[in-house]
């Protein structure tokens, strides 16, 4: 018997109602994503990527079809599945170590955890020198590592990432990038990895989703098989880059005849 | 205070990498200092010399010179100098304004706090009673004087009554507004860590609305002093607006000034208590901290 996917999604589709007028976002989606792996999902802007990711995560029920985690339906948000968000989406009232505190305490967990749990997160993500600290003092990226601790710390069997190093700048984009496939490959964590970046979708993936626009669909799926870690200067490296940028293009030409 | 801006730096080697404060000399950290108190004092002091060049030494001035509102002002606190009826009676003044103005103001906050966050959070309770409250409010304070006489009878009820009225609107509209905005993201932050129903409510709702009641208590608590005078023109015996009010009419205009400074002075640090109060609220707050 074939192994139970830690995340599911059969037949999947999501259609909006906006002033009276339904917007198809996503038709007929599959997706199964096995525990421990690094998927990630990229296509053209309003392709249902976010959808998607919402609709796996319990914030929007699907309109067709089925979602479940574990083999049991998907019902709305929960701890198992941790969203990081491009926007980040801290509480700015609580310090860098509060927020990573939230979900645990949410959970009623017992002070001595909460706080052991916090510490070893901080320090995953390298923040202990800034667990006092309130969001808005923080650069983007080191917001976006308090969002990264605040998931794992409570938990989370998966991680959802919705284009969480879009607003970085390059430099701080790659650190990250390399930090979270270091922390995967660490933690054994299961990840679902929005982004519209062909080269960040290579570098990070196991397999790569394409998804194609007008209404959302899967298009296809790619096994990444190049050795960690990955070399974005190789030629292998360049050949992935090629098939998946004209893979995309050739949905924008689509798409615009 | 740490306000790291690039990420270039690995965040454990940052704190050698903290900037230093630039280092003045000693004239200058002194005079940065004292240029905004002297820049403050300026313009007062200059009114100041204005009102005592038009008045003094002109004894058909209807004004006093400020010298004449000085005495009255320490006749009033301490006595001694014209040991008339108004000689040492400042502080039981001040103490019934005061008490009318903190008592309007909490009662005010008991009933408008909970019941903006009713109205922001619970749809039925918005639409059937925020439509009443958007008529109601347009109302001058002042306009509900009459009938809060019929109502109080003359006496310091009316007084309390308009206190509380001039403070309830701007703290309510207020907490409706901040319990209404929160961004929806921060829900959905809170529900996948696992925080649902109405634990929503306490962990996000309210923290994230504090700045906006914050702001209407500040509001209120300025209008609670604008109207505690009007409020006590209605009869009562005690109260800064009472003495203003019975000075006038006795021709003792330094004292009707005094009472206008005292009120000035004591709504501006009744301010400044609640802004020193929010500062320590809202550190987290880029617009308050
Ligand atoms: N809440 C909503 N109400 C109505 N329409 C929506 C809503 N959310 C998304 N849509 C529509 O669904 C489609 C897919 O949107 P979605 O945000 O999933 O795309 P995306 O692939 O994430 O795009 P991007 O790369 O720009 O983030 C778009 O046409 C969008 O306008
Ligand atoms: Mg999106």
């Amino acid at each position: 018997m074939a192994e139970i996917p830690i995340l599911e999604l059969r037949n999947v589709g999501k259609t909006y109602a906006q002033n009276g007028r339904p917007i198809e976002a996503l038709r007929g989606a599959n997706l199964s994503v096995k525990k421990g792996e690094f998927v990630c999902l990229i296509g053209a802007s309003g392709c249902g990527k976010s959808t998607l990711l919402r609709l796996a995560a319990g914030f929007e029920a699907p309109t067709a079809g089925e979602s479940s985690m574990w083999g049991m339906p998907i019902t709305g948000p929960g701890p198992s599945r941790g969203m990081v968000f491009q926007d980040y989406g801290l509480f700015p009232w609580l310090t860098v170590r509060d927020n990573v505190r939230f979900g645990p305490k949410s959970r009623g967990r017992g002070w001595r955890e909460i706080n052991e749990t916090a510490e070893r997160f901080i320090e995953l993500v390298g923040l202990q020198n800034f667990a006092d600290v309130y969001p808005h003092q923080l650069s983007g990226g080191m917001k976006q590592r308090v969002a990264i601790a605040r998931v794992l710390a409570n938990d989370a069997e998966i991680v959802l990432m919705d284009e969480p190093f879009g607003a970085l700048d390059a430099m701080t984009r790659e650190r990250l990038q390399d930090e979270l496939v270091e922390i995967w490959s660490r933690t054994g964590l299961t990840v679902l990895f929005v982004t519209h970046a062909i080269e960040e979708a290579i570098f990070l993936a196991d397999r790569v989703v394409v998804m194609s626009p007008g209404p959302g669909r899967i298009d296809s799926e790619y096994v990444i098989d190049l050795k960690r870690p990955r070399d974005i200067a190789s030629g292998e490296f360049n050949d992935w880059r090629r098939l998946l940028a004209s893979k995309l293009h050739s949905h924008h030409a689509r798409k615009a005849g | 205070m740490l306000a790291p801006s690039t990420e270039n730096t690995a965040a454990q080697e940052r704190p050698a990498a903290m900037p230093l404060p630039v280092r003045r000399s000693f004239g200058e950290g002194t005079w940065s200092r004292l240029r905004p108190v002297l820049l403050a004092m300026a313009f007062p002091l200059l009114l100041l010399a204005l009102w005592h060049f038009a008045t003094a030494g002109r004894p058909a001035s209807l004004i006093p010179p400020p010298h004449d509102v000085w005495l009255e002002l320490q006749d009033l606190a301490f006595g001694g100098i014209n040991d008339d009826a108004y000689s040492r009676t400042l502080h039981i003044h001040l103490l019934a304004s005061m008490s009318r103005v903190y008592g309007g103001f909490a009662l005010a906050l008991i009933v408008a706090l909970p019941l903006g966050m009713l109205i922001g959070r619970v749809p039925l309770i918005r639409q059937s009673v925020d439509p009443t409250i958007q008529i109601l409010r347009p109302i001058p304070v002042t306009a509900w004087l009459p009938l809060s006489m019929i109502i109080f009878g003359l006496g310091p009820r009316s007084a309390f009554f308009l206190v509380f009225l001039g403070a309830f609107f701007p703290v309510l509209v207020n907490t409706i507004f901040g319990v209404r905005s929160v961004e929806p993201r921060l829900f959905e932050a809170a529900s996948m860590l696992g925080c649902t129903g109405s634990a929503q409510f306490f962990r996000v709702v309210l923290p994230a609305a504090l700045p906006s009641i914050f702001t209407g208590m500040r509001l209120g608590l300025g209008f609670a002093w604008v109207v505690i005078v009007v409020g006590e023109m209605t009869g009562v015996q005690t109260g800064l607006g009472a003495i203003i009010m019975e000075a006038r009419q006795l021709s003792r205009t330094e004292i009707v000034i005094a009472g206008m400074i005292v009120i000035g002075a004591f709504g501006f640090l009744s301010d400044q208590l609640v802004m020193l109060i929010g500062r320590r609220w809202l550190a987290w707050s880029p617009t308050h901290g």
